[in-house]
């Protein structure tokens, strides 16, 4: 579904990402960890066209997209998270949905009903995607009014209101608690069972170990390892990354 | 009373003014260019009222279209640069309208007279209401009718999804990027949207004043046009209009007993109910407070 091929991304001398090949599957989890500074992060900005890369291409759906803008490719169906919550602060919850919900590849046709369609209609399918989140008893709160946790629901609900087919996750349980974390976890699931591919970046390994299908393990923005949760945890350069040196005791 | 109905028309025209720069303002742009648009309008409706002897309403439709045409070619290269570069490349392009108007000669003979667009002169003879016999009331009825119908199009568009999307392109690009929206698409959009009003206002204040020249367009009023939605605060369209009232209506009128030490009180005010209500007059708290005000009344009459 999604093909990195050779992506180089260098900011001056820094190697952020070099020459990464990597393949998510239809319909898969796919965790991406790696230590502080690896690169995992500057991945999810170059598949949603933050930055242009330096070599390779990305491919996505059989078609190539290493240079369409960002709102492009939320229209293909790549959708996203931040690491950093970014709302928009001063729009009620519902309409930080709504700005989304028509923009993905099921957008109306209509270019009246897509710009100026009243709230009415869209109403109903907000209600349902905000209690899947457990936030529609704050449907017009305002979005900056929020709790953090709750904002990170709400920026999650977001990112599935344009309907994507790839959904990628940049660090979503950064701060949260360990029952937050367990609804993330079901939560994710659940998007897989709905078909939708995730590519998930996670420092927090529980959640990850438990939810991915398959693990990539980037170091300096070079991958050294790929495969199931308990072969990642085995291989020994992961380990190198995480711990310094490899375990002599 | 004719002075009331002067102010009345100063106000409609000036919300015309701010209504434009509370579109762009809606994406996050500072634009200081809503003086030249206006001036556009200004002239151009002038033209075809005077040289091509339309009616007025006519006229100026033909404004708002190029206007509205000129903000949105202003809008594509304009737009690409933000901040503080976004207000510098705005205020050149107004002065460079300004001074375009100051070179612009364009007159015809009809009998005695000499009409048109005259250089530095200005454009006199914009008699359209005293030739067609419209009263002070008259036009002033005439401007608070084009006002209301702009400003119920607005909140239309405010409270359809693209008012949600042009705030929030104004909050955060990136976010509203990655959520799918052509953020150079809705701000040239809103540009044009904003243009479209100032040559409708703009072409109203050339007829009332009867007289333009190009001073009357100068940085000064570009300041004017952005004060009014910042100071109105950007939560609804009446923000505009409130903010034009306090400013047209108290600060300049009545404050004229002041002599000069007017403008010098005029500036303080300003700073003053920027730093009491930040986030402008009529802001999120102060709607909310009021919607409550008039439910709670409709809920006990209804008891």
């Amino acid at each position: 579904m999604l093909d990195l091929q050779g992506v180089s991304k260098h900011f001056g001398g820094v190697r952020a990402v070099d020459g990464l090949d990597l393949t998510v599957a239809r319909g898969e989890i796919l965790g991406l960890i790696g230590p502080n500074g690896s690169g995992k992060s500057t991945i999810v900005n170059l598949i949603c066209g933050l930055f242009p890369l330096t070599s390779g291409r990305i491919i996505f759906d059989g078609t190539d997209m290493s240079d369409a803008p960002i709102h492009t490719r939320v229209t293909c169906g790549v959708a996203r998270t931040f690491q950093n919550i970014r709302l928009f602060g001063q729009l009620t919850v519902w309409q930080n949905l709504w700005v989304a919900q028509n923009s993905g590849q099921q957008r109306s046709q209509n270019f009246v009903r897509r710009w100026f369609g009243g709230s009415r209609g869209a109403r109903e399918e907000i209600e349902r995607t905000l209690e899947f989140f457990d936030l529609a008893h704050k449907c017009d709160e305002l979005a900056g009014n929020l709790a953090f946790g709750e904002q990170r629901r709400l920026e999650f609900a977001r990112a599935l209101s344009a309907k994507p087919t790839l959904l990628l996750l940049d660090e979503p349980a950064a701060g949260m608690n360990a029952e937050e974390i367990d609804q993330l976890d079901s939560r994710i699931r659940k998007m897989q069972q709905d078909g939708i591919t995730v590519l998930l970046i996670e420092h927090h390994m529980e959640l990850v170990m438990s939810v991915a299908d398959r693990i990539a393990v980037l170091n300096f923005g070079q991958k050294i390892a790929e495969g199931t949760p308990a072969a990642v945890q085995a291989h020994p350069l992961v380990r190198e990354a995480y711990l310094g040196t490899t375990a002599t005791a | 009373m004719d002075f009331y109905l002067g102010l009345l028309q100063v106000i409609g025209v000036h919300t015309l003014l701010g209504l434009s720069a509370y579109c762009v303002l809606l994406t996050g742009q500072v634009s200081l260019a809503q003086a030249g648009f206006f001036a556009i309008g200004a002239y151009v409706a002038g033209i075809f009222t005077v040289l091509a002897h339309w009616p007025l309403v006519p006229a100026l439709g033909a404004s708002a279209v190029v206007t509205g045409a000129v903000a949105c070619a202003v809008g594509f290269p304009a737009l690409r640069v933000k901040g503080l570069m976004l207000v510098v490349a705005t205020i050149a392009f107004g002065e460079a309208v300004r001074l375009f108007f100051f070179n612009f000669t364009y007159q015809v003979q009809t009998g005695t007279l000499h009409l048109g667009p005259h250089g530095a002169e200005g454009f006199r003879q914009i008699r359209y209401f005293p030739e067609h016999g419209w009263s002070t009331f008259d036009v002033m009825l005439f401007i608070w009718t084009v006002v209301a119908v702009v400003m119920a199009a607005l909140w239309w568009l405010d409270s359809s999804r693209a008012g949600a999307v042009l705030r929030a392109v104004g909050e955060d690009e990136l976010a509203a990027q990655s959520s799918g929206i052509s953020v150079t698409a809705v701000k040239v959009s809103a540009m044009t949207i904003g243009g479209v009003i100032a040559g409708i206002g703009g072409g109203i204040f050339a007829h009332y004043t009867t007289h333009i020249e190009h001073t009357q367009f100068g940085v000064g009023l570009a300041a004017f046009a952005i004060a009014y939605p910042i100071l109105g605060g950007l939560s609804n369209v009446f923000g505009t209009l409130l903010a034009v009232i306090f400013i047209q209506g108290f600060l300049i009128e009545g404050l004229r007993f002041m002599g000069d030490w007017r403008n010098l009180l005029f500036g303080g005010l300003i700073v003053l109910a920027m730093n009491i209500r930040p986030r402008g007059l009529l802001d999120a708290g102060a709607v909310q407070a009021l919607k409550r005000l008039l439910f709670s009344n409709r809920e006990r009459s209804g008891a």
